[in-house]
């Protein structure tokens, strides 16, 4: 046992608590990973929290997607400070506000001093970008505008986005923008500049809402807190994620199918004993005296198929028909052909917004603008779009071709046209059904999945996990 | 090989690699603890120059295994040098008996030694480069697992040679395909991302000294703002040098938007990534 670890058997316990925190968060940290992090622990200095931080991400994160959890967890389990801590020393600000009783009333003044010098203090930080800076404004400002009880239970409360109406940093965009340009007037200065003070801003929130979560969790005390602090990208719910967390998500999706990519390519290498290249054999024996000790075959042609997508993109389900069209185009040379259809109560191809080397994200955004997706009502008929798709598009469904729904299937209590739907999967050579909803909620309400699930395979795709689990075995075989 | 954190920061620096507070610690706690260092990241953030580096500071031989789809064990771990065995049975006569022959031909002297084994015999000081393993087919990862972690070779007619002096081993991958858990495991993890514009413009004026700096300082806002658009490739560090180098060739003293907007194919290369930057940014059409 490491000689840190010995001497302090409050850190173990830390250690082991902070250990299942991630484990709980879905982090599969061995027993091995938790011993060499404690291990490391010995090497580094532990008060300095930094270190730590680097030990522990070395030692127990292997993988970045999850970094961000790490971090949010991290700080909870090993806060950098506690209550007003540090900071209210350094700001005489802080000193005031965190003295203050808790208010009771939503009315608050423009002029209040408090808020005018810490929106200095931000645009201070907003200027320079310099970290240690902006967690100080972020520790004063959460210190300094706690929520509002109107109950009157006197209980401290804190809300990222309390502290942010407050603050309103965007006011002082315009000037902090002719700071930066410095006499410059052309339009990218102002475009770059514009661009370097939104990542702060953001950099700026995330640190409010760090410390937010800090509050709270001293509050009511860490394992109460840690469940919520926050989840992994891959396993946030589509259908409900916020917008911040959807351009995470978006983000991921790039990567994610050139990691899809490569794993088909190889597997297709691998698995490529066709004929005996008869020509390479020899040549081979050659340097081995004209043994043919390494037998060599012709690659296998890779056989590739269409794939027909038809999505449901209305408000409900738009984020992940978004998604799964981003992943399906980010693969389209695993497919000989992509053909894509699009509907509310009206359906559109619109396969032609995707041509190749354009941006899929801007292709998604030209399908919401000029498709006709949209009929008399506005929302989501399955009867009318499977109907009009049969009409119009049933020379897409072939004998080599994959079709894929995506949709909640919730037909607002319309018509369900099981008939049609049969038609157009006995057609194609296979047929799968992508549903976003948890399948607890399958066949609740309006939804009918059960009965289109008769007709076709229905899979639940809650998240991005799951949708690359699917499109990954869909590409497989 | 190293005494602190900071003593990372400072000799790595000397070399004109510059790191961060949490890359030098994980530095320090590779070499320390005797693990290998497993580095991910972005194209073009340094991974490999990190490896280089080390050896450098340390006086240590760099041996460097590339990896690429098809590499076996033959290319990486050792292999027996097949046509010599052949010329010592037939130059032997017929008055050698097999088993005297046998003992002759798997010796050292026929033994070819790939980057692994070469790295696990060395008595000096070593860097052991592992350089886009996720290029690499599954079996390969097997086999590096033994290598990495116990830092010994099994030959079956030889034995198992261990060892003596553990080389500093960084495996470095693009992250194509995700590592196997059993080598992650086995590894101490290391993110590389692209620095702060504070960061980079160090690296840039170090390595392009003849740069000022308010060029410097336009070309890595600009750069930042550029990473910023959700790109099919963002640039890298190195093309970020590459960028500052061009802007001081055609003697540039001021990176104005049609300068950049004449130059961004040093940085962008897809025509797609192109478009999208001259719309976000506003520039001005190329001359």
């Amino acid at each position: 046992m490491p000689a840190a670890i010995d001497a302090e058997p409050g850190i173990l316990d830390r250690h082991v608590a902070f250990i299942a925190a991630l484990r709980e968060a879905g982090l599969a940290v061995s027993v091995a990973e938790s011993i060499d992090a404690a291990g490391a622990f010995g090497e580094v200095d532990l008060l300095h929290r930094e270190s730590l931080r680097a030990a522990y991400a070395a030692t127990v994160v292997k993988r970045q997607i999850h970094r961000a959890v790490f971090d949010a967890l991290f700080d909870l389990y090993y806060p950098a400070l506690s209550g007003d801590g540090i900071a209210a020393e350094q700001s005489s600000g802080a000193a005031e506000a965190a003295n203050a009783p808790v208010p009771t009333s939503n009315k608050w003044d423009v002029n209040d001093p408090t808020r005018l010098r810490l929106r200095d203090d931000l645009a201070d930080y907003l200027s320079t970008g310099d970290e240690p800076t902006g967690t100080a404004v972020a520790r004063t400002a959460v210190a300094a505008f706690p929520v509002p009880s109107v109950t009157g239970t006197g209980r401290l409360n804190w809300s990222r986005q309390y502290v942010m109406e407050r603050l309103s940093p965007q006011t002082l965009f315009a000037e902090l923008i002719a700071a930066l340009l410095d006499g410059a007037s052309d339009a990218t200065s102002e475009a770059i500049a514009r661009a370097t003070l939104d990542r702060r801003l953001e950099r700026f929130v995330a640190m409010v809402e760090n410390e937010v979560r800090r509050r709270v969790a001293e509050r009511d005390g860490v394992e109460r807190t840690a469940p919520n602090a926050k989840k992994s990208i891959d396993s946030i719910p589509l259908i409900s994620a916020t917008k911040k967390e959807l351009e995470e998500i978006r983000r991921e999706i790039q990567p994610l199918a050139r990691r899809l990519a490569a794993r088909l390519k190889q597997k297709q290498r691998r698995g490529s004993s066709g004929q005996l290249d008869m020509r390479h054999t020899i040549r081979e024996s050659l340097s081995t005296g004209g043994v043919p000790v390494n037998v060599r075959y012709k690659p296998k042609r890779p056989r590739r198929m269409d794939l027909v997508v038809i999505c449901d993109v209305s408000g409900s389900v738009a984020a992940f028909a978004h998604f799964t069209l981003l992943l399906v185009y980010a693969l389209r040379e695993q497919f000989t052909r992509v053909r894509t259809f699009a509907f509310v109560d009206e359906i559109d191809e619109v396969t032609g917004f995707f041509a190749p080397g354009g941006d899929p994200a801007e292709a998604v955004r030209l399908m919401g603008e000029k498709a006709k997706v949209t009929g008399v009502n506005g929302r989501t008929d399955y009867g009318v779009a499977l109907t009009h798709f049969e009409d119009r598009w049933a020379d897409a469904l072939g004998r080599r071709t994959t079709l894929l729904i995506l949709g909640d299937a919730r037909t607002n209590y319309g018509r369900t046209e099981i008939p049609t739907l049969q038609a157009m999967v006995s057609r194609a050579h296979r047929a799968y059904w992508l549903n976003p909803e948890y399948n607890r909620m399958w066949d609740v309400g309006d939804s009918v999945a059960a009965k289109y699930a008769e007709v076709l395979p229905m899979v639940e795709c809650r998240n991005l996990a799951q949708l690359a689990a699917f499109v990954r075995d869909l590409a497989d075989d | 090989m190293f005494e602190s954190p900071e003593a990372v920061s400072t000799r790595l620096a000397g070399v004109g690699y510059l790191v961060d507070a949490a890359a030098a610690t994980t530095v320090f706690l590779a070499a320390r603890l005797g693990r290998p260092l497993l580095i991910e990241g972005p194209a073009g953030v340094g991974k490999t120059e990190l490896a280089k580096a080390v050896a450098q500071v340390t006086d240590a031989e760099l041996i460097r295994l590339q990896c690429y789809e098809g590499l076996d064990e033959a290319r990486a771990l050792y292999e027996w040098n097949y046509k010599k065995q052949l010329l010592r049975i037939q130059s032997a006569g017929s008055d050698h008996d097999w088993e005297k022959t046998h003992d002759d031909i798997f010796t050292e002297e026929f033994l070819l030694a790939r980057p692994l084994l070469t790295a696990i015999r060395r008595a000096e000081p070593t860097v052991l480069l592992i350089d886009e393993a996720d290029k690499t087919d599954v079996e390969v990862e097997a086999l590096l697992l033994e290598v990495l972690s116990e830092f010994q070779v099994t030959i079956p007619e030889l034995g198992t040679i261990v060892a003596s002096r553990r080389p500093f081993a960084v495996v470095t991958s693009n992250a194509t395909r995700e590592l196997s858990e059993a080598l992650k495991r086995r590894c101490l993890y290391l993110y590389l991302d692209y620095p702060t514009s504070q960061r980079e413009k160090e690296i840039v004026r170090s390595r392009v000294p003849e740069i000022d700096d308010a060029l410097a300082e336009q070309l890595v806002t600009m750069v930042s703002a550029l990473r910023g658009l959700d790109l099919k490739k963002s640039p890298s560090v190195a093309e970020t040098i590459d960028w500052a180098r061009t802007l001081l060739a055609l003697g540039a003293g001021d990176l104005d938007p049609q300068v950049a907007a004449d130059t961004l194919g040093v940085v962008l290369k897809h025509h797609s990534d192109h478009r999208k930057a001259v719309e976000a940014l506003k520039l001005p059409a190329a001359r």
